[in-house]
């Protein structure tokens, strides 16, 4: 009845550990590569950077800001979409049809971002053109739509149209899972007492859902900062702090800008770009680890 | 005759029971009518569906409110609004989908022929030529990425389901989060300054480095996915296992795994859909050639979605054919995520077993 | 084979949790032991000790000692997986493996291992350990039919096969026709008596006429209270038991007073 443990048991086990292990390695290579690799561009002075920047700083501060600006734009196209889209999925759409309606929206996920970008440019870009010159024309006097209007159509706001539906299937497929976890009892009980359809979805499933969708709406604002590609297509970037959504001036993303110059940088014009991406990196981090705080409270990770 | 009212009333001014869809016919109608209109006033090139569609919606969820209001009251007004804003939503959400998958493969059709899938773009100067070199080296550099990630991420997955307890585990947990979280685009200059630094080319480019790069992003939704699907498979079958006098490992190779397996396999299928179309990793590390090459460890190598990039990006004098091979490119790129799609789903529903209760 | 089990001073733990306490009883080869008592009276972490499958679930551990025909469960240097296979278990639901047919179901303690066998010797087993369960009738023809295509059981009495097919000196029955119509039951409680000739039996039941019907000895547990660990209050022959158990609360009990 004696032997010792198992060799088979302790190979499998530590090989388990092992690949844990490895992706504690590759995480730690991830921050130890670029921060090496940017501590140059840190003290880079006007040679090292393009034209018209005197510091690292003076240059990542548009980046960040266009970032930040063009995903939180993104956000707020997203987000109510998003809401109505989950909710017509979990309580309005026949039971039979919700199932494959979803399939549908989650095919929008499953579009390389290349492609949302072509996509972007010759047919979105064109399309909302004669709406962005009325709604100069109609709403000019309100700062964010002053023109002159960009005559592409390539501005700051295609941009979060097209990362809008980007992240709508994300953003749309977790509240639902929320939105279907609403308990069956507090459901009927508002119904119970007399409440309209609307006046249920109220008191009974956004309230309920409030975490999930705070967390579903952070990780969709996480994926928009990082997307590169369709911001890249779309946008005329340059590296600038403007709020103007319809000029053809439009501040343009870390990401976007570092798939545009990487191809042709050198040098300490590489470190410049890796430093802005761990700047990137930083902002992505903080962005998921808020939204799996709200999720922590709530008690349940599941599906995120 | 009296006439009697027994209690509160039980019925209250209603719109006919299909009125929600009658109206919506009739606001599509004018709307429809009104953008034919202006395609035949000739204000609009062509007939906009999507307008059409757009403004009918809007102008739907105005009219049902409102007549709701005026004959239902404001409570049944609201819920009537509500309903058309979410259903509203959910022809919005479509929108976008419809036109891509109608322009991708309007445009994408013209060039989705033989010499398109038999040849690479090496000497190419305007019409001809195809995108062979891009899909070996889309195939190539996610298979290679794939290889790296499907034991890393199922053998963390096991660890954390099988063996992970204390703080190794919830350590390992988190940084999966966070690698979750990582942007292609930084996974893409990593893989730069990793190959930089051990080759010591500072314009280092190759496909063995777009597959590094996309295994930092795959690994972690293997760990999830596997880790979800380990987690199903019901104790019971463990304890079976374990009671029969079978050592620990035998019980995950030969009962949790095999019983697990369906969902791990669509798990390891839909992410590697998820990765075959990232572009901006590949366009750092990858680099992007006209030119065939077979080999991931040496040189420039061309990728699909990077095809479409330079494409588009980087035509000749007569824009055409670039442009048409981008959109053919396009369409071929979600062919294959679609197939793949379809196959993780087909092999969850017919090859995952029953399990108890 | 069938060996005597005797337990000494037997502790067990979920963690700082102790959920039995003090357990000192000796189950007699080729017999039926049941264990009864009320929910949460460890009468089942016992039964699961005695195969150290106590220690599967994170936390768990024992103190004390079980001997199986004088040797320590618990010695230092004792390979649980040895000892499983000499004390086989059968659970609450019915838990037939669902990738496997029937024959790998009840070939799956030798093939699982890894063991090399005959195929002659394998056909042999399968209906050896099929017929054992009073179950070769109903699947001799559907051999190679998923399991889960059983009924619930069938599936049980495909697991009781599965366990004696790895030729176990004790089987351990927790609560095994929990989850069963009444024929089913039967069914079970008639193969029990059957395999009593072969092998030492130690069932958990929550019902008293099962209890009365199969064991020829039994053991009653209890708890003070929630969050106390559940003692031995009385071990005896199972007539006495149900006749005129000595201890109150066993009395109270049998008599379906509590519990």
């Amino acid at each position: 009845m004696r032997s010792p443990r198992r060799l088979g048991d302790r190979l499998f086990s530590s090989g388990a550990l092992a690949a844990g292990l490895l992706i504690l390695v590759v995480l730690a290579a991830v921050a130890i590569f670029l921060v090496a690799q940017s501590l140059p561009a840190l003290t880079a002075g006007g040679t090292d950077l393009p034209a018209g920047f005197t510091s690292f700083w003076s240059y990542v501060l548009p980046l960040v800001f266009g970032t930040v600006w063009a995903a939180v734009l993104a956000l707020v196209i997203a987000v109510p979409l998003s809401l109505g889209v989950a909710l017509f999925l979990s309580h309005y759409a026949p039971r039979r049809t919700a199932r494959a309606l979803g399939a549908v929206i989650d095919l929008l996920a499953a579009v390389p971002s290349v492609v949302f970008g072509l996509w972007g440019i010759t047919v979105l870009a064109p399309f909302v053109q004669p709406f962005y010159t009325f709604l100069s024309a109609a709403f000019g006097w309100i700062p964010l739509l002053a023109g002159p209007v960009s005559g592409t159509g390539r501005t700051i706001l295609t941009v979060a149209v097209v990362l809008a539906v980007m992240i709508t299937p994300i953003i749309t497929a977790l509240t639902r899972e929320i939105f279907l976890q609403t308990p069956r009892l507090n459901e009927e009980a508002a119904l119970a007492l007399g409440a309209t359809r609307w006046e249920m979805i109220r008191i009974a499933v956004l309230p309920f859902g409030l975490p999930g969708m705070v967390s579903a709406a952070m990780l969709g604002l996480g994926r928009a900062l990082g997307e590169t590609m369709a911001v890249a297509m779309v946008l005329s970037p340059s590296v600038v702090v403007s709020f103007f959504l319809l000029r053809s001036e439009n501040p343009t993303t870390i990401a976007a800008n570092i798939a545009l110059n990487f191809p042709d940088s050198y040098g300490s014009g590489i470190n410049v770009l890796i430093a802005t991406g761990l700047a990137l990196f930083v902002l992505t981090f903080v962005v998921n680890a808020v939204a799996r705080a709200v999720v922590g409270r709530r008690g349940g990770g599941k599906g995120l | 005759m009296v006439l009697s009212t027994p209690g509160p009333a039980l019925h209250s001014g209603a719109l006919p029971r299909h009125s929600a869809l009658g109206l919506f016919a009739l606001c599509l109608a004018v709307t429809g009518t009104l953008f034919l209109l202006l395609l035949l006033s000739g204000i609009t090139p062509a007939y906009n569906i999507a307008g059409a569609v757009f403004f009918g919606l809007v102008l739907w969820a105005a009219t049902i409110s409102a007549v709701s209001f005026l004959v239902e009251g404001s409570r049944r007004a609201k819920d009537r609004l509500v309903t058309a804003l979410v259903c509203t939503s959910f022809g919005v959400a479509l929108l976008p989908l419809i036109s891509l998958v109608f322009t991708v493969v309007t445009n994408g059709i013209a060039r989705f022929d033989g010499a398109f899938f038999s040849e690479s773009l090496r000497n190419i100067i305007g019409p001809g030529g195809g995108a062979l070199h891009a899909i070996v080296g889309t195939l190539e550099i996610t298979l290679i990425a794939a290889l790296i990630s499907v034991p890393v991420g199922l053998l963390t997955a096991i660890y954390l389901v099988e063996y992970g307890r204390g703080a190794v585990a919830r350590a390992i947990t988190f940084l999966v989060d966070v690698m979750t979280g990582i942007p292609s685009i930084v996974a893409g200059l990593f893989a730069f300054a990793l190959f930089q630094l051990l080759t010591g080319d500072p314009g280092i480019r190759l496909g063995f480095g777009g597959s590094i790069a996309l295994s930092v992003l795959m690994v972690p939704i293997v760990v999830r996915s596997s880790e979800e699907m380990l987690k199903l498979v019901p104790n019971e079958l463990r304890e079976a296992s374990l009671a029969l006098g079978v050592p620990n490992w035998l019980t995950v190779g030969k009962v949790v795994l095999p019983t697990a397996l369906a969902g791990i396999v669509t798990g390891v299928m839909l992410a590697v859909a998820r990765v075959i179309g990232e572009t901006a990793p590949l366009l750092l590390i990858a680099g992007y050639t006209d030119s065939m090459n077979y080999n991931p460890f040496d040189q420039r190598m061309m990728t699909l979605p990077v095809y479409v990039y330079t494409q588009y990006t980087q035509p000749g004098t007569d824009v055409q054919p670039y442009l048409e091979r981008a959109w053919t490119a396009s369409l071929t790129l979600i062919l294959i995520v679609l197939a793949l799609n379809v196959i993780a789903r087909l092999i969850a529903r017919f090859f995952a077993p029953k399990l108890p209760h | 084979m069938s060996k005597r089990i005797t337990l000494k001073d037997l502790d067990a733990y979920y963690g700082s949790f102790r959920a039995v306490e003090g357990v000192t009883l000796t189950i007699e080869p080729r017999s039926v032991t049941a264990f009864i008592g009320p929910s949460g009276c460890g009468k089942s972490t016992l039964l699961r000790t005695l195969n150290r499958m106590h220690e599967v679930v994170p936390g768990a551990r024992v103190e004390g000692e079980v001997l199986l025909d004088g040797r320590d469960l618990y010695a230092p240097g004792v390979d649980p997986v040895l000892v499983r296979r000499q004390v086989g278990m059968v659970f609450q639901r019915p838990n037939p493996f669902p990738t496997m047919t029937i024959r790998e179901n009840v070939l799956a303690g030798v093939k699982l291992n890894n063991r090399r066998i005959a195929k002659a010797d394998a056909e042999e087993l399968t209906e050896r350990s099929l017929r054992g369960a009073n179950l070769w009738n109903e699947v001799k023809d559907r051999l190679n039919l998923p399991a889960n295509g059983l009924s619930g059981g069938q599936q049980q009495r495909l697991c009781i096969a599965r366990a004696i097919a790895v030729q176990p000196e004790v089987l351990l029955m927790d609560e095994p026709c929990s989850a069963l119509d009444p024929i089913s039951t039967l069914a079970i409680e008639d193969l029990i008596e059957e395999l009593k000739q072969d092998y030492t039996i130690v069932i958990v039941t929550h019902n008293m006429q099962q209890a009365s019907r199969v064991s020829d000895r039994t053991a009653f547990f209890n708890i003070a209270g929630t969050g106390t660990p559940g003692r031995l209050i009385e071990y005896d022959d199972t007539r006495v038991m149900f006749s005129r158990p000595s201890a109150q609360a066993t009395e109270d009990y049998v008599s379906g007073r509590f519990g």
